[in-house]
């Protein structure tokens, strides 16, 4: 590794916290107060659709499921009749419907999962108003029950998290969307398409016609990557030069992969004026996000047994970035899609800048892992925060073990009932994922989407449950698509989504009526390092070793392999 | 129930209106006139004819010019369906497919190169790039490829060399990304400069 590579990572990180905590302090306002600028547009829309009132956890949910429900069916429709709508310039037919019910279930659920290639299956109108607008929407749900939770931690003696409309449309128009419209400007000036123009077609040097599809393009590059929904425009998504330009573009859509996630370490920490935690809880995530950094970005640099075994040259430097460069591109070389890959999968996102399929063993194992502790170093955005939650009662359930006291966090009593839903939260997840890759592994028409022969080809199928159960939408993309895989993925997404949301919700409705305790002697302290070091330990203990052995079947074995 | 249905619809209604028509629409309409080349996808003309975009790859079969690195769409190069090759780290698919590519390369750079070997091909030269039409090589494969292109177009090694330095993309700002050497933009210079 060159210091070059290693001085883009560091930079990375300081530009992460710098930008993360100041963008915490605002988000931590826009839950909390009652008027922001431009109220009027606000209260109009909240007249529209049904005022303002408090909701208790159940009546949230409830209208949070019917929305997404409701979302679904119309991302489904777009799909299905776009041949017959406007801006579709290329004269593309409608979506298969079982693409067409997967890809619905992949945007509303903030996963982007494609079994599709963009540029060859969506029309314009689709891409911006059916899957770009999901980017938003989905985004902005995750944040909103994020935001429940939180005044469910910090409120005392309440039956209310908050209303539901209020929560998403503040996510959408007081984060997401400035946001957005900052990265999508540069994006423009840096060479990412914007245009309703259809492909161009290009008479090649060498005088052969060339297609060059190109799109309303910068906006949903934008939002994919802030909203952790990562479904891009192209099939090859940050990989494409069109989605991703150059240096500096590269840099800003890594940033935003972990923008918002990381900010809402420190909003959480604002709002329940328990900065120190928050700070540990932080420290947490990051150490992860360290430790798989440093196991990818050396075993991709080290090279493919292919490669290193071919005598091509693979060392860096003298003008190249050696390494295995399978799948990836010269302007981005080793460090950065390695770090893309580590950062993507530490959040929900998704989104790649070179191809997962042709990740070696430990670089491949990484991202896997990341997602399969169910994405929550760093994580998406609000389902992050909200999935660690389930992680840090059950190590303060564990420590209140090891002392014998009843455990509290931040002041509430920790019982029985919270403890079942954080385990349902942080258990079900990996539960379903393993149960449906076995499934995909036994049966012939789950064999049929796998690609790549040997252990290689068990990891593709692993990775696809993986990446759709957590809601990440990043592939070892050579898993191909067929009805079964479609409507498997699809149910995979929905439950992997829903339920742990769903628990979220009961845990903040839970501890919200709940009176806070004074702190004593025996309380285990939540804003130290043990705390974090514990914390770490638990996620390791429970989903790390769930996935273990699914491991040395994939990852594990190809790497011993020569 | 038929209250939160009711919000839902209305809410689907002005969302989708407002964020999946109004904004692009306003923000295409704003590209347009602010970064119109970029935004219509940095279409590159010679003579009024497009004949391609600098950042996408197109095919150089002939020896006169620099070529790409592999692509794995179908067919190769094709910006309208771009795609990742997919092969693991130890396919023999993928063995194969390096080892092709690398006796491709010395039959056809040896003869220009005394001594090449494969040792001396950088890996970007013999592996797919990420989305198919990755518009740049390395400045290392750049210098493979120079000797044979200099030596066909009867121009000095020195003139090529000058025009691989133009047509590299430095690191955004000076320490972004990785250095790489646009083909397209370098072999359009290349013919400009035989046709002085």
């Amino acid at each position: 590794m060159s210091g070059q590579g290693i001085g883009q990572v560091l930079l990375y990180c300081a530009l992460l916290v710098a930008l993360a905590y100041p963008l915490g302090l605002w988000m931590a306002r826009v839950y909390t107060v009652p008027r922001l600028p431009f109220a009027a547009l606000e209260n109009g829309f909240l007249r529209l659709v049904g005022g303002r009132r408090e909701q208790s956890w159940k009546s949230y949910a409830k209208t949070l499921l019917i929305f997404s429900a409701a979302f679904s069916v119309v991302v489904y429709g777009i799909q299905r009749l776009q041949a017959h709508l406007f801006l579709n310039p290329d004269h593309l037919g409608a979506v298969p419907s079982h693409i067409a019910l997967n890809t619905a279930a992949s945007f509303v659920t903030n996963t982007n999962w494609q079994f599709y290639g963009g540029e060859s299956t969506m029309s314009y109108l689709t891409q911006i108003s059916a899957l770009a607008v999901q980017q938003f929407v989905s985004a902005a749900v995750g944040m909103a029950v994020l935001a429940a939770v939180i005044r469910g931690i910090s409120r005392r003696s309440a039956s209310e998290l908050g209303n539901f409309w209020m929560d998403l449309y503040r996510s959408m128009f007081y984060i997401l969307l400035p946001l957005t419209l900052v990265l999508a400007v540069i994006l423009v000036s840096q060479g990412v398409p914007q245009t309703f123009s259809g492909h161009a077609t290009a008479k090649t040097v060498e005088g052969v016609a060339q297609t060059i599809a190109r799109g309303p393009v910068a906006l949903m590059v934008a939002i994919k990557q802030l909203g952790t929904n990562g479904g891009g425009f192209f099939n090859a998504n940050s990989a494409v030069p069109f989605e991703n330009p150059n240096g500096l573009t590269n840099l800003l859509e890594l940033l935003s992969i972990l923008l918002i996630p990381a900010a809402q370490v420190f909003m959480f920490g604002k709002m329940v004026l328990q900065r120190r935690h928050a700070w540990m809880v932080f420290a947490a995530m990051f150490a992860m996000f360290a430790i798989g950094l440093a196991i990818a970005l050396p075993s991709e640099q080290h090279g493919s047994q292919v490669l290193r075994a071919s005598g091509v040259n693979i060392i860096q430097g003298h003008g190249q970035s050696g390494g295995n460069m399978t799948d990836k591109e010269v302007r981005f070389g080793i460090a950065n899609t390695a770090l893309w890959a580590t950062a993507t999968t530490d959040a929900s996102n998704g989104s790649v800048s070179g191809g997962h399929d042709a990740l070696t063993a430990g670089g491949g194992a990484v991202p896997l892992v990341n997602i399969f502790v169910g994405e929550v170093i760093f994580g998406g955005v609000g389902s992050g925060l909200y999935g660690m939650f389930f992680y840090i009662l059950i190590a303060v359930f564990v420590a209140g073990l090891m002392v014998g006291r009843t455990p509290e966090y931040l002041g509430k009593k920790i019982e029985a009932r919270e403890i079942k839903y954080a385990a349902v939260g942080a258990l079900f997840v990996p539960t379903v994922a393993l149960a449906l890759t076995a499934m995909s592994v036994v049966t012939h028409s789950g064999l049929a989407s796998i690609y790549n022969p040997g252990a290689h080809g068990f990891t593709e199928a692993l990775y696809a449950y993986t990446s759709q159960t957590n809601n990440n939408g990043s592939a070892f993309a050579g898993y191909g698509a067929t009805s079964f895989s479609a409507y498997f993925g699809a149910i995979a997404m929905y439950v992997g989504r829903f339920v742990p949301l769903l628990a979220a919700l009961a845990i903040g409705g839970s501890l919200a009526a709940k009176k806070t305790a004074p702190v004593s002697a025996g309380t285990f302290r939540t804003d130290g390092p043990t705390f974090a070091v514990l914390l770490v330990g638990v996620i390791v203990l429970t989903a790390g070793l769930m996935v273990f052995p699914a491991l040395t079947l994939g990852p594990i074995v190809e790497g011993l392999m020569h | 129930m038929l209250r939160d249905l009711k919000g839902s619809i209305v809410a689907i209604v002005v969302l989708t209106a407002v964020l999946g028509l109004g904004l692009p629409a306003l923000f295409t309409g704003f590209s347009q006139l602010a970064f119109s080349s970029q935004a219509n996808g940095s279409l590159l003309t010679v003579n009024g004819k497009v004949v391609g975009s600098r950042l996408v790859a197109q095919s150089f079969t002939k020896p006169q010019y620099f070529h790409e690195r592999p692509s794995a769409t179908s067919p190769p190069y094709n910006g309208g369906g771009t795609t990742f090759a997919n092969l693991g780290p130890t396919n023999p698919a993928l063995a194969k497919a390096v080892k092709d590519q690398a006796a491709a390369i010395l039959k056809l750079e040896g003869p220009y190169n005394h001594g090449l070997t494969i040792h001396q091909i950088p890996v970007d030269a013999v592996t797919t790039s990420g989305s198919g039409v990755d518009p740049d090589i390395s400045p290392a494969y750049a210098q493979l490829q120079s000797r044979r292109v200099a030596a066909v177009r009867h121009l000095p090694l020195s003139t090529v060399q000058r025009l691989i330095h133009r047509n590299t993309n430095g690191r955004s700002l000076g320490f972004l990304g990785e250095p790489g050497v646009n083909v397209l933009k370098l072999n359009l210079a290349l013919d400009k400069e035989t046709h002085k």
